[in-house]
């Protein structure tokens, strides 16, 4: 088509400001953590061997290139603290989605049964938590669960509990801490599947002798599954990486891989390590990524 | 269209009532203690502006609130420069060599851990020798926040009627008056969400932050986290409410502009 | 049918004139047209939108082109407008070929079918648009403003955003809008589409009057029949790329080229069959469903005897026992004997479905000329359907 050949060749020229900038400061420095990913740990600025410098000349570089090895990676495979940081940071990742989508859920479907004007309102109200700082809203936590905060003032004044219950550096209040970040997350892509859903499905299903009920397990559920399905990604994917909400709200006993890597990079300064730990994180979302690549664009293929 | 409100079943009514409860309850408990004249964070002292006072008195924590605010701005216009032209690019360029590659870098770092992100962009630095600061958290950021810049132009533009475009062409205009003159405006909306985006994320952003900034140039969020770490001090909640007021503030500013701006009935998408 | 159009059995590949001479009566005979499209085609992929088409359309022509839906009628208004550019072929305006010529740069102004009204501009922005871009004075751009303001009756109207409008006002803005430059052609392309019957009807009378008082060259594309046959002066049917026909209403309807455009354009009676005999300028065709038609030769001598015989339903007429003898001794009347199967009453008109002895079905309609009519036939009366020589059209197969 030729008016959209017109506007290409401009268009294409729009990108290449963004394109350079993406390979200057994303692709490269992946080439970065690659290569450190595979030298030695040494003590001098930058705190690794071997050192790339281009000014001295190929034979230089091909020596450099001979050190290289994957000691990085070997020590990540048989030291446990590693592998139980990947263990960790799945459980608690697959945990979480669940709860997630438990949670989000029945938020999402009483949403999209609302009348069309409270509909915007209940979706800006998912959304605006969002706007307001991560960071804010794990301390906002903090505030509550410490250890004469709000919840445990609550329980005792209920008489629920006779002591203070110990929440702070604890399992239960990161879950708490991901789930409440990460719940718009989970609703937006659920709802909008409830919502694009045609009511006179499950009007035709009642129609056809089912209860609610059953038509909400033969209809409604099956349908959204695209929904869940990209909800559990967009949640998953981005915890298993998570730092701040375990540093700051679980126990210091196990630690996700996020935490493992800044604890090599940043108290041990053993930077390759770090890298390597940082590539093998990469692979362990590959997977995951893919999947929800593909979604998307099941997704898209379908709307056309 | 609408649905009939006797469709709605008490279950639904309290599974909405309880989620907004706890998406909100938090930040609204955390904004009433930032008034709190007690010392001690879980007693109620009654109503002051104590802890606001102390804030401002704080050299270091207004130093990291004004290097935010910098870095903020900076990073948050050109994420948005930077951010519309590859959407556009992505949009109407058409197929082009590499193309893949670039939708590929752009989208990548929505879902990258932030932990990667960091530290590949500190080895960068590292081994450019640039020195830490201002500029690295800066471009940093910018990298981070204009891939959400172009999700968020991208899709209004891939929705924009393209026989507009062709409209002003038939009327006179070269493809790239044609983009300045009718895409441009209408696209507006969404370059604002774009920057309000872009703001929020590198006001709020800890990781990369950490991995990109030098002694001396700590930003906002690096000083409440390591405050937090020690524990909960109420002249935090107090700088907290006043990141909240900030957002919510330019949140009303753009959607208001959004509103003037745009008679297209389609406000700026939020997200 | 008056059978004095000197086009009016005009082979289809008449479309592609030989550059001199007129190719129909109402183009202008100059040595070249106004507008000349040369041997055009355009691909998508593997498919022909335009297959070689050819077509000369003279200045101050009313030209539709008529088609069912992708048969690239629209492919080829936008290769005119330049929004595509043809494969293989030029497209001459005023002699100068404007196949490369980006689209700001030609001197044709497009009217879309969704209108393209730009959402953020006033009506009066809207109309501007194109005048600014040519780098008028402000003046001149203010007058030519409100003169096409009060060209398309929108007075007060000027500081509405187009979401303010009705779909006829659109409709006003985006024609005046393109009207605006002058353009020396003006493609519409469906641009009554959207609008509703009774509007679009008037708008049609509409469309017509200001093209006269402009004298200037329309090009519309549309796939109602109806809206064609009442703007335009010439109509080109297209089916899959290539122009079945180019005509005047009168000559596509009475005339049609080929069986398709027989079928396309309003409603028809076929039968196929054989030409048996051939003398004193009528012809015998033995048909399979009515047995032998006679039929009064065209102007374009038959050589295939292997043919269609078209018979438009409303020159269909029904009786009890057959024609009045008064029409019957001018010439020999072709009467076909059946049963009336269903009657459809249109207001106007009543359609009658006559099941013919040899189980052929044909379509008479005929105008209710009294309020009262006695004549009416109902379902299971046994009926004769005759027609004249002169009102059946003999098409090649």
């Amino acid at each position: 088509m030729s008016t959209r050949r017109i506007f290409a060749q401009p268009a294409r020229y729009a990108a290449i400001a963004p394109y350079v900038w993406m390979v200057l400061f994303f692709l490269v420095p992946f080439g970065f953590v690659l290569k450190i990913s595979l030298s030695q740990t040494a003590i001098a600025q930058p705190p690794y061997v071997p050192v790339f410098d281009f000014t001295e000349g190929w034979a230089a570089i091909k020596a450099a290139f001979a050190e290289l090895s994957l000691d990085n990676f070997r020590l990540l495979v048989s030291d446990n603290l590693y592998i139980s940081s990947y263990l960790r940071s799945l459980v608690v990742a697959v945990t979480s989605t669940l709860i997630l989508l438990l949670i989000g859920y029945p938020i999402a479907y009483g949403m999209a049964r609302l009348p069309q004007r409270w509909q915007a309102i209940a979706m800006m109200l998912v959304i605006v938590p969002f706007w307001t700082s991560f960071l804010i809203r794990i301390y906002a936590w903090i505030n509550i669960l410490q250890h004469d905060g709000l919840l445990n003032k609550i329980l005792l004044a209920l008489h629920l509990v006779s002591t203070p219950v110990v929440w702070l550096s604890t399992d239960t209040a990161m879950y708490i801490g991901i789930v409440y970040s990460y719940l718009p997350f989970m609703i937006l892509p659920l709802y909008a599947t409830l919502a694009k859903m045609d009511p006179s499905l499950l009007e035709a299903a009642s129609d056809l002798g089912a209860s609610p009920g059953r038509a909400f397990w033969l209809v409604t559920f099956p349908l959204s599954l695209p929904g869940v399905g990209a909800g559990a990604l967009l949640c998953f994917i981005p915890i298993v990486g998570e730092f701040v909400i375990p540093d700051l709200l679980a126990g210091s006993g196990s630690m996700m891989i996020g935490q493992t890597l800044w604890l090599e990079f940043f108290t041990n300064k053993d930077w390759p390590v770090a890298a390597a730990a940082a590539v093998a994180l990469l692979v362990l979302l590959v997977p995951p990524l893919l999947l929800y690549d593909r979604l998307q664009r099941r997704q898209l293929g379908g709307a056309n | 269209m609408a649905r009939k409100v006797g469709k709605i079943s008490p279950f639904n009514i309290t599974a909405l009532a309880l989620g907004m409860a706890f998406l909100y309850l938090p930040i609204v408990i955390l904004v009433i203690y930032s008034f709190n004249a007690s010392r001690l964070v879980t007693v109620w002292g009654g109503w002051s502006l104590r802890w606001y006072y102390e804030f401002f008195n704080d050299r270091a924590m207004l130093d990291a609130a004004w290097m935010s605010l910098r870095v903020a701005t900076v990073s948050a216009t050109s994420a948005t420069l930077l951010g519309t032209l590859a959407a556009v690019g992505l949009v109407r360029g058409e197929r082009f060599r590499g193309r893949s590659l670039f939708s590929g870098m752009l989208y990548a770092p929505l879902v990258m851990p932030e932990v990667i992100s960091g530290l590949s962009l500190l080895l960068l630095f590292v081994a450019l020798n640039a020195e830490r600061g201002f500029w690295t958290v800066t471009i940093a950021h910018t990298t981070l926040t204009m891939c959400f810049v172009t999700v968020v132009v991208q899709s209004r533009l891939a929705s924009l009627d393209r026989s507009l475009e062709e409209a002003a062409m038939d009327l006179g205009c070269d493809p790239v008056q044609a983009f300045l003159s009718v895409t441009l405006p209408l696209i507006i909306p969404a370059i604002a969400a774009g920057w309000m985006l872009a703001f929020t994320l590198s006001l709020d952003d800890v990781v990369i932050a950490s991995f990109t900034t030098g002694p001396g140039s700590a930003t906002l969020p690096i000083r409440i986290y390591s405050e937090v770490r020690l524990g909960v001090k109420p002249e935090i909640n107090a700088i907290c409410t006043m990141v909240i007021a900030l957002i919510a503030v330019v949140i009303v500013i753009a959607s208001l502009a959004s509103k003037l701006s745009s008679s297209q009935g389609e406000s700026a998408a939020p997200l | 049918m008056t059978g004095d159009s000197p086009d009016i059995d005009t082979p289809k590949t008449d479309a592609a004139a030989a550059p001199a001479g007129p190719v129909s009566p109402v183009d202008v005979a100059v040595d070249m047209p106004l507008l000349r499209i040369e041997g055009v085609s355009k691909k998508f992929g593997t498919f022909r939108a335009v297959d070689r088409l050819s077509l000369d359309i003279g200045a101050g022509e009313f030209f539709a082109l008529l088609g069912p839906s992708g048969c690239g009628k629209t492919t080829l208004l936008r290769m005119l407008a330049g929004f595509e550019t043809p494969d293989e072929g030029r497209i001459l305006l005023g002699g100068r070929d404007i196949a490369p010529v980006l689209p700001h740069e030609r001197p044709v102004n497009m009217m879309f079918q969704n209108y393209a009204l730009f959402p953020h501009l006033s009506v009066r922005d809207n109309i501007a648009f194109g005048l600014k871009r040519a780098g008028m004075p402000r003046a001149t751009i203010d007058s030519r403003v409100a003169e096409m303001i009060a060209l398309v009756k929108l007075g007060g109207m000027e500081k509405r955003k187009p979401d303010q409008l009705s779909g006829g006002q659109k409709q006003r803005v985006a024609l005046a809008r393109s009207l605006a430059r002058r353009p020396k052609v003006l493609l519409l392309d469906e641009p009554l589409a959207a609008l509703d019957k009774k509007l679009r009807e008037s708008t049609q009378l509409e469309l017509m009057e200001l093209q006269r008082r402009l004298g200037m060259t329309f090009i519309i594309v549309t796939h109602d029949q109806e809206e064609a046959m009442t703007v335009a002066n010439r109509i080109g049917v297209m089916d899959a790329g290539r122009l079945e026909q180019v005509a005047t209403p009168r000559d596509l309807y009475e005339a049609p080229a080929t069986r398709w455009v027989a079928e396309f354009v309003g409603d028809v009676n076929l039968f196929d069959g054989e030409v048996t005999s051939h003398e004193h300028h009528r012809l015998t065709v033995a048909t399979r469903d009515g047995g032998a038609i006679v039929v009064a030769e065209p102007r374009q001598p038959v050589t295939k005897t292997v043919v269609t015989v078209a018979i438009r339903p409303e020159k269909v007429k029904l009786s009890r026992r057959g024609p009045a003898s008064d029409a019957a001794n001018s010439q020999a009347i072709n009467r076909l004997e059946g049963v009336v199967t269903d009657v459809g009453y249109l207001g106007g008109s009543t359609v009658y479905k006559v099941k013919l002895d040899s189980g052929a079905v044909v379509r008479s309609s005929m105008a209710n000329t009294a309020r009262m009519d006695r004549d009416a036939y109902s379902a299971g009366q046994r009926v004769v359907a005759w027609f004249t020589p002169d009102d059946c059209v003999v098409l090649e197969r």
